[in-house]
């Protein structure tokens, strides 16, 4: 090896967002996680939006068959998967084809050039090769023989051609930390306990992953590499985590803070199975979870579970939550703690399963027949999920409702850093029970008209609930026009009250300007950036994000009246602005791009700065 | 009050009365319910249970009034709910009987998934099916239990679809505990609602039981007095199935069909019947005794026609928490927070 070689050009970066994208059977889920877990290990901030299909294993080589698995990591704050890859590695035609038009200029693409033959390009629908056709001008072309590299580095290993084929991820992985100067060990731990029971496998992934990795050192076609220095993040124990993980934990969390053991029957449904898959990880927790045979056995064995003195959740997307609507109306009559979790995707009916969307808020507010209020809460991060997991517990079980948590696609399987909060962080979650059976009646209230809980087999306080409308105080079933009245006025206020239990909107950036930008949910980390781009650009504006929606923080209307111009960006066609509007008889600017995927934060920054009066050139 | 009366007053053993909430009682008078709801009440003095132990839930229907009319703890759901509502209960009240009151409309018709789901997975609850083939609550329609040909509001030219067989749907789910018996035989509901109690497991009732409103006298054939004897087989464990009102008959198998000899003609055929047994485990006999009925030209069964242990569902989810418990230790918070892949920044 010549020393020329070896003295190859680093430059350094302060952030970059890789695409990877091969086949839906290429492994590009593994090879993106494994790149953000040492990443992350490597002390940059990060952010990972996975972006697979809804088929299993759609036909090889085609563009529905696309996996991707896109990664912004960078030496400061990362609230983003990025809004254009700066590195795509395509594994197949496909998958360059399906990328292209999102890259960077300039961007660098690094090609499996041994699927770039005659029959990937035909699946892929090129008519020649763009990798040699000119096409890709305006880009960076790096054409490895992928295929052909991984064939050779492991032709001592005695796999056959085809179980070769299946450890070329590991190659490009190998080559990427390389390029971005990150350690291998962790990923060669990783596959030494995830393929303990084959070694032969063990074997031929860590060859891959080496012979990728020095491939870049000696090859000349790589004449830089780079360097993104690790973020300044504030000290403390950290733990790469995505949404899903962090709404399982989280929700343990609320079972320990309560002291009430977990209860979570639920249907699998993409993308929210991966909350109920943790959960059943977590028996030494006391956890029962109930795989049920539908969406409906999923709510309705939560509400006995609840009725039965547990901490109760369900977990569920969109078509789900529509299936549960008749008994998420029981759980209001009922006055019982269960927690309704809505990982949102892509709507109506089926529509996109694997994409994310910000449109079932309407259907968490009014879905249900009959006056039924239900606060709802929504996550903005992937790590937020913990603590929106804990809150939506809390008010559940000390206001004696049911309470919706929405998530989306998005923050449910993108990841980021999450700094661990130490247990004196987490505030406990009260409990109060039913106290004096001689005085008992289950629907008398308290000064903010909970009524008390007597879980079903507690000697002394036996009582009957059910859907027929009930008694006040008493709780008998009643008919009467003026008690029905009533007591819908009492489970309005009752969820009401709520407001005065939870945080005031907060203002972040400048509080005098006179634009603010508000949102909800997943759109959190686009929305902050946008917002940051245009402060460094001299303009002033404010920005607030609602974590709890319903009831509103007290503050609101305050809030959005001292601003002249409101701007509300969300992936749906407009549902938070609707509800504003009604509320709070405020003019919203709004911004509904509905795609299926999160918002660029570049797009926004222009939607600001245009309303701003400013000049986007 | 000292605390030795206190113990004393605890320890009397509950009436039938004790189980009564003491609302009045909505059902029209001569319904069949009323039995039911006597029964069962007597039934649960009769087990010892106290007042806070048994839990009921029903879906909607009249049948599923039921646990407003019971002292214990009761949970009205919506409908055909009742046996998920009650399976997410079991599940976190293990040591408690879990009773599921439901009618044919509410089990198995917008119920019918939970109910074979609560027996496949044997999740130890006791469903009674109020079985009065008709929908009575919404005034009169067929159910997915009514004859082919029933004449009602939804179907004045008669009834073109096919009932179901609730005995054979639940041994086709796997229910290890399938039983027939009446309201108006009072002795012998009590009988099943007992044993019943007293299986670990799901256990299935079909109990027929007349809506004098919207289906009287469905039933007759097998309650009338002096027809009844002649259409019910009584099942009794460890005894050769005979019938009728002069106990001259008997079913044996012809091939694997059951027929009905005449003993009084052919006594010598007495040895040959078949000898009902409970525990038979592959369920085949049973599978035979569900589909005995009028419409086979045989007596209909009543009494339990199957009963097999099986390790329930709520033992299986009990049992694994218990061992990973053992295992990793019991979770705690601090514990909780550091699993993982964690790294420290300083």
């Amino acid at each position: 090896m010549s020393e020329e070689i070896k003295q190859k050009k680093v430059e350094n970066l302060t952030d970059v967002t890789v695409m990877f994208a091969g086949d839906s059977g290429d492994g590009m889920q593994l090879t993106g996680t494994q790149f953000s877990n040492t990443t992350a290990l490597f002390g940059n901030d990060l952010n990972t939006l996975p972006d697979y299909p809804a088929e299993i294993r759609a036909p090889a080589g085609t563009i529905y068959g696309v996996s991707g698995f896109q990664l912004h990591f960078g030496s400061g704050n990362v609230n983003t998967p990025g809004d254009s890859p700066d590195v795509l590695v395509a594994m197949n035609p496909a998958a360059l084809k399906k990328n292209l038009p999102n890259l960077k200029p300039n961007a660098m693409i690094i090609a499996n050039s041994d699927a770039f033959d005659s029959k990937g390009l035909k699946l892929a629908k090129y008519e020649s090769n763009p990798l040699k056709d000119g096409s890709l001008a305006g880009f960076k072309i790096f054409e490895v023989q992928i295929t052909r590299l991984t064939q050779n580095a492991l032709s001592d290993t005695g796999l056959s051609v085809k179980d070769i084929q299946r450890s070329k991820n590991f190659f490009a992985l190998g080559l990427m930390y390389w390029l971005f100067d990150r350690p291998i060990e962790p990923t060669v731990e990783w596959v030494k306990t995830k393929f303990k029971k084959e070694p032969i496998l063990i074997d031929a992934n860590i060859k891959a992953l080496k012979a990728g990795y020095y491939y870049g050192d000696t090859t000349e076609m790589f004449a830089t590499k780079f360097k993104v220095e690790s973020s300044k993040l504030t000290s403390g124990r950290y733990k790469n985590i995505s949404g899903n993980e962090a709404t399982a934990v989280g929700f343990v969390a609320a079972s320990l803070l309560s002291d009430l053991p977990l209860f979570l029957g639920s249907y699998p449904i993409t993308p929210a199975s991966e909350i109920l898959q943790y959960l059943s990880k977590y028996k030494n927790y006391g956890v029962i979870t109930f795989q049920a045979e539908d969406e409906i056995a999923g709510i309705a064995s939560a509400i006995g579970a609840s009725f039965g003195g547990h901490l109760s959740i369900t977990t569920t997307s969109g078509p789900g939550l529509a299936l549960k609507t008749e008994a998420a109306g029981l759980a209001v009559m009922t006055e019982l703690p269960l927690v309704i979790v809505n990982v949102q995707r892509g709507g109506p009916s089926t529509g996109l399963p694997t994409k994310t969307e910000q449109a079932d808020l309407l259907q968490a507010m009014y879905g249900r027949n009959g006056e039924a209020p239900i606060p709802i809460v929504a996550a903005s991060t992937p790590s937020d999920c913990f603590y929106m997991a804990i809150e939506a517990s809390r008010i559940a079980l000390k206001h004696m409702t049911p309470v919706i948590l929405l998530t989306d696609g998005y923050i449910a399987n993108g990841t980021e850093p999450w700094r661990i909060p130490e247990v004196s962080e987490l505030k406990k979650i009260e409990v109060k029970y039913a106290e004096n059976p001689e005085t008992f009646q289950p629907y008398n209230r308290d000064e903010n008209l909970v009524r008390p809980w007597a879980p079903a087999g507690t000697p002394g306080f036996e009582h009957r609930i059910g859907g027929l409308e009930k008694s006040n105080i008493n709780g008998n079933v009643n008919y009467e026009p003026e008690n029905h009245h009533e007591m819908i006025k009492i489970r309005a206020e009752k969820v009401n009250r709520i407001k005065n239990f939870i945080p005031d909107l907060e203002v972040l950036a400048d509080e005098d300007a006179d634009t603010i930008v508000i949102g909800w949910g997943g759109t959190y980390g686009a929305i902050l950036d946008a917002v940051d781009r245009v402060r460094e650009k001299g303009h002033k504006v404010a920005q607030a994000h609602f974590r709890f929606i319903y009831p509103f923080p007290k503050n609101t209307g305050e809030v959005l009246k001292k601003y002249k111009k409101v701007i509300l960006p969300e992936i749906n066609d407009g549902q938070l602005a609707k509800l504003l509007k009604a509320e709070f008889l405020i003019d919203i600017i709004q911004h509904n791009v509905i795609r299926g995927l999160p918002f660029r934060s570049s797009d926004l920054e222009k939607v600001i700065i245009e309303n701003l009066g400013g000049n986007n050139d | 009050m000292t605390d030795q009366t206190k113990i004393e007053t605890t320890e009397l053993k509950l009436t039938a009365k004790d189980f009564s909430s003491g609302l009045d009682v909505r059902w029209c008078p001569g319904c069949g319910d009323y039995s039911v709801l006597a029964q069962t009440q007597r039934v649960f003095a009769n087990l010892g249970y106290k007042k806070h132990e048994p839990l009921i839930v029903s879906g909607i229907g009249c049948s599923s009034r039921f646990p407003y009319y019971m002292s214990s703890y009761g949970f009205h759901g919506i409908h055909g709910r009742a046996a998920a509502i009650a399976t997410g209960l079991k599940l976190v009240k293990p040591d408690h009987p879990v009773w599921v009151a439901t009618g044919d409309g509410d089990l198995m018709s917008i119920g019918g998934n939970h109910f074979i789901h609560a027996c496949r997975k044997n999740v130890d609850l006791k469903i009674m099916l109020f079985n009065n083939r008709i929908y009575g609550l919404t005034k009169g329609q067929y159910s997915p239990t009514s004859e082919t040909g029933k004449i009602t509001k939804t179907s004045p030219y008669g009834v073109v679809d096919y009932p179901f067989n609730p005995t054979a749907l639940a041994l086709g789910a796997n229910a290890t505990f399938v039983a027939r018996t009446i309201d108006r035989d009072a002795k012998h509901l009590q009988y099943i609602l007992e044993e019943a109690a007293k299986h670990k497991g799901t256990a299935f009732m079909e109990i027929l039981q007349n809506c004098v409103i919207f289906n009287d006298g469905a039933f007759d054939d097998v309650s009338k007095k002096d027809v009844k004897d002649d259409n019910i087989l009584m099942l009794e464990h460890g005894k050769p199935m005979i019938f009728g009102k002069d106990a001259d008959k008997g079913i044996m198998l012809n091939g694997f069909i059951p027929i009905v000899v005449n003993l009084s003609v052919n006594p010598q055929l007495e040895n040959m019947l078949l000898i009902h047994d409970e525990f038979e485990e592959s369920g085949i006999l049973a599978s035979i005794l569900t589909q005995m009925s009028e419409k086979t030209g045989l007596p209909t069964p009543f009494g339990i026609f199957r009963r097999v242990n099986q390790p329930t569902y709520v033992d299986g989810v009990t049992r694994q928490i218990n061992e990973v418990t053992e295992k990793k230790g019991k979770g705690t918070l601090q514990k909780l927070l550091n699993e993982g892949n964690i790294w420290e920044v300083k």
